[in-house]
């Protein structure tokens, strides 16, 4: 499925975002307050645009009533009061969806062994982990069976082995993924392509060999970084030095 | 579930039976019985028993039915505010619907007007200024984006306090003591006023609110994680959330007005409840109703015996067996309403 965002402006925090996204992991960066979390709150809805426009296969989201059969969300929200069991929540993934019992069971659990938290079945979210908690929040998504997954910093409280089996999980589902990450060398090894924000405008696009050069990254994120090939993969990577540029 | 319910059930039903059959009057379990099965299927009744005929089927029966559609009432608007406005602390007067009603409720007892309703004055009045309240509170933490949370409880709360005021104000200025003292009464809960005419419209507007709700488990579910994830599963919140305040505040008015604040069940029933099946509205939504019924008719069952032939405010003996409840449930469950 195709995401299309089209000159994207909210005032005061972006202004005329393009970009599009079709069955393929593109990833947003950008330095704190630079609009990455807004630009993703206005595809999944949460945030209706000044102006522009998100469209999801030419339909603009903010006039369909069924976005959520095809676009799932992990949004950065946190602060949970309700005891609900694991369970429960990933459950909640069927709710766009016409109900059947058996179907959404077998789906349910599925999603729960795709992130490899079946044994947590029956425990109580709050009582979880904060990654523990991410990946019954991914599992929730999956859950959905989206066509277009947004993720908010999906691999914030994990550990490096959950980092990266959430992106290869991620990008094993074949499905279109929009998602903001703030580990640049993650970004390069996971992305097809790369965004990058700064304050609130769209500055790079490309492959993230084309994009993670240190010209820009001295230019968006101040600090001096030197790209280095990944000895297996090839992929750029970049070390930084600890000191900060003006 | 189904086991859970049924046994909710016959409780309840128990309950209603011995509601009925204690009092200053008690009247043995297997008479109570058959007056009602008379009652019910137009049979005869032996002449000696006129006397408790009446006092089961005029006075007693309302009452206790009163009772149970105001505890069930009471606590499945708890769930759904709790909820609502995503708060462990909310309960159905977290809004100021309630301290709206005791304005008009107080200035019937106290100032004596609308008394060309008669024994409908209080509730009138209760009702007419609850529903204006409600109005108030929604004009007033109404946003561009609809009704968020945190105003919707701080304006409820704020507007609580002053109406609040403007009842105390009136109870205070009583010329009579006695009338101040049914005031009182009135805040603190009572069903001394239970009549068969009182129960269509509250049983009514109690039956087709919880049937709205229990329809809405699952967007209630999404809504407590969080409004984001709310829109991200395709609830249309700020819609969804206007529909909850209008039913909820529709059900406290019509209860409020026929009961008077019954404090602490719209509270501590909905967390009861969640202690026994979890936090998921599938389940709580259907028990929550019943458990309420139950617990406010054996309320009424004490409020009537503890001091007969005097009656206790309800609100009182709510806190007196609620609390003692809770915190000996909340000590030894994991219970984590709030986080850890």
């Amino acid at each position: 499925m195709r995401v299309e965002l089209h000159d994207v402006t909210v005032q005061g925090i972006i202004a005329g975002i393009s970009l599009h996204a079709e069955n393929e992991v593109v990833g947003i960066i950008g330095p704190n307050g630079s609009g990455k979390s807004t630009t993703l709150r206005c595809v999944y809805r949460a945030l209706q645009p000044d102006a522009g426009a998100v469209l999801l296969d030419g339909t603009n989201v903010h006039k369909r009533q069924d976005v959520a059969r095809d676009l799932a969300a992990l949004t950065q929200e946190s602060q949970v009061e309700f005891d609900f069991t694991v369970t429960e929540v990933v459950e909640m993934g069927r709710l766009p969806h016409d109900r059947d019992p058996a179907r959404d069971s077998a789906v349910v659990a599925a999603a729960l062994a795709t992130v490899d938290v079946t044994h947590l079945a029956s425990r109580s979210f709050l009582s979880l982990s904060g990654g523990e908690r991410q990946r019954v929040l991914i599992a929730r998504a999956i859950a959905q069976e989206p066509r277009v997954l947004v993720l908010d910093e999906p691999t914030n409280h994990l550990d490096i082995r959950h980092q990266l089996d959430v992106l290869r999980l991620t990008r094993g589902l074949g499905v279109t993924v929009l998602t903001v990450l703030h580990d640049l060398n993650l970004a390069a090894s996971c992305c097809d392509r790369l965004h990058v924000l700064d304050s609130g405008r769209l500055v790079a696009s490309g492959p993230p060999e084309e994009v993670l050069v240190p010209e820009l990254i001295a230019e968006v994120f101040h600090v001096t970084a030197h790209v280095v090939r990944h000895p297996t993969t090839g992929v750029p990577q970049l070390l930084f030095d600890q000191e900060v540029t003006p | 579930m189904i086991a859970k319910i049924s046994a909710l059930v016959g409780v309840l039903a128990v309950s209603v039976v011995a509601g009925v059959a204690l009092g200053p009057v008690s009247v043995p379990f297997d008479v109570t019985l058959e007056l009602l099965w008379a009652a019910l299927t137009g049979g005869t009744i032996p002449a000696d028993l006129a006397g408790q005929y009446h006092i089961v089927w005029d006075i007693r029966l309302p009452r206790v039915l009163l009772a149970a559609v105001v505890g069930a009432g009471l606590s499945t608007v708890g769930v759904a505010v709790q909820a609502m406005v995503r708060n462990a602390l909310a309960d159905p007067y977290v809004l100021g619907i309630s301290s709206g009603a005791s304005v008009g409720a107080t200035a019937v007892a106290t100032l004596g007007i609308l008394s060309g309703l008669g024994v409908y004055a209080l509730s009138t009045a209760a009702f007419v200024t609850a529903l204006a309240a409600t109005a108030l509170v929604y004009v007033t933490s109404r946003t561009s984006r609809g009704l968020t949370p945190l105003r919707l409880v701080l304006t409820g709360t704020a507007l609580a306090h002053g109406f609040s005021a403007v009842a105390m104000l009136l109870v205070f200025q009583a010329p009579r003591g006695d009338a101040a003292r049914s005031a009182i009464f009135w805040l603190l809960g009572s069903l001394g006023g239970a009549r068969w005419a009182s129960l269509p419209v509250a049983a009514a507007v109690t039956a087709l609110g919880i049937g709205y709700l229990a329809t809405k488990a699952r967007q209630l579910n999404a809504l407590a994680m969080g409004d984001e994830t709310a829109t991200t599963l395709g609830v249309p919140v700020q819609r969804f959330r206007t529909h909850l305040f209008v039913v909820t505040a529709a059900m406290t008015a019509v209860l409020v007005a026929v009961s008077g604040a019954v404090g602490f069940v719209g509270l501590m029933l909905p967390h009861l409840t969640r202690m026994v099946v979890g936090a998921d509205h599938r389940k709580v939504l259907p028990l929550a109703p019943l458990a309420g019924a139950a617990f406010l008719v054996w309320v009424d069952v004490a409020a009537r015996l503890l001091a007969a032939p005097e009656e206790l405010p309800l609100g009182v003996i709510t806190a007196a067996i609620g609390v003692p409840c809770f915190v000996i449930l909340m000590r030894r469950r994991s219970y984590v309403f709030g986080g850890r």
